[in-house]
């Protein structure tokens, strides 16, 4: 098994580690901001955009790089979800159009 | 439920279960994805130790991925510099993601907070945010999700590293959009009335513009914090 798996060498464990801080960093650093910042009305209306903010500029961008049958995939999702409510059935709509619409050739 | 009464965040053993089993639509996607990487490792002449070592201090897909193409036999300071940098810029999303979520998680006690935070990931950052809208108080859900994550995101790496990728092309299948999917589909809990639409509708525009003039995902972060400011800048409307 130890051949399988080989060794870290040190050097390569190091940058790992960095990378791993600077991951952790990010992830905490979020959090850590925001219990320093008073919680106004104003931040409070910013936080609750926040999410859906992040999803939208997430999605668009890939959505209109990859192509109409991207597109497509994210209105059934969002269609899916509308009607039942349930992301499993967002999900399986959006992979289905987009499955069928590439095979389809778009 | 008595846990919507609770005046401060908890975890608890029921939260934690209740965030696996929320897990499961995003298992197939992890796996294909986990393997992906050990595939993309193995190309790149990590060991399986390295490529494990990746997902389970790193765990961060994106990441990890796009960090492989710095990746060399010979480190540097210069190069060791370079590739923490790059994961800083892939991973920057998370920042505003944790940002979103301080409210929900404060009075935590922070020896859970700490370290249980490093288990943040674009899915469970999700059903996090989504049960929240629904009330849910408990931390457990973020947190229960993210240990299952990470059993099948550091597991997941073995099969792509001996046997190639799990599936031949995960394109066919929309595989590359599980997570667009996603939160696309999550938009609809998510938004809550009318006064969303114009800081949406600016995250959308400035993330689009940024993505076509800016190469790297800047775009998210520019995007989401536009929509943010936006929110926080506009006149409240009186009700009536």
């Amino acid at each position: 098994m130890a051949d399988l798996l080989g060794p870290v060498a040190p050097d390569a464990a190091l940058a790992l580690i960095c990378m791993a801080f600077a991951t952790w960093l990010c992830r905490a650093g979020g959090v850590w901001l925001m219990t320093h910042v008073p919680i106004t009305p104003r931040v409070r209306r910013g936080l609750s955009a926040l999410p859906g903010s992040i999803m939208i500029a997430t999605v668009l961008p890939i959505a209109v790089k990859s192509g109409p049958a991207a597109i497509a995939a994210l209105v059934a999702a969002i269609l899916a979800m509308l009607k039942w409510r349930k992301e499993v059935i967002a999900l399986g709509a959006g992979l289905l159009t987009v499955s069928l619409l590439r095979a389809a050739g778009l | 439920m008595d846990a919507e009464a609770a005046p401060r965040p908890f975890v608890s053993r029921d939260g934690m279960m209740l965030g696996a089993r929320l897990t499961v639509p995003f298992i197939p996607g992890l796996v294909i994805y986990g393997s992906a990487f050990g595939t993309a490792a193995a190309q790149k002449g990590l060991t399986l130790s390295e490529s494990m070592l990746s997902s389970a201090i790193v765990f961060a897909g994106a990441a990890q991925l796009v960090s492989l193409e710095l990746w060399r036999d010979n480190w540097t300071f210069a190069s060791i510099l370079a590739i923490t940098l790059l994961v800083m810029t892939v991973n920057a999303r998370m920042l505003l993601m944790g940002a979103s979520l301080q409210p929900w998680l404060h009075g935590i006690d922070g020896r859970v907070l700490w370290p249980g935070i490093h288990l943040m990931t674009d899915a469970n950052w999700i059903i996090a945010e989504r049960y929240r809208s629904d009330g849910g108080r408990d931390a457990g859900v973020l947190f229960g999700s993210g240990v299952l994550q990470w059993i099948i995101w550091v597991l997941a790496v073995i099969p792509g590293y001996m046997a190639g990728s799990l599936v031949e092309e995960p394109r066919r299948y929309g595989l590359d959009l599980v997570m667009p999917i996603i939160f696309a589909g999550m938009l609809v809990p998510i938004w809550k009335g009318k006064q969303d639409l114009v800081p949406w509708g600016v995250a959308g525009a400035v993330a689009l513009t940024t993505s076509a003039l800016v190469p790297g995902y800047a775009f998210i972060v520019a995007g989401a914090l536009s929509g943010a400011l936006t929110a926080a800048l506009l006149p409240v409307r009186d009700h009536g």
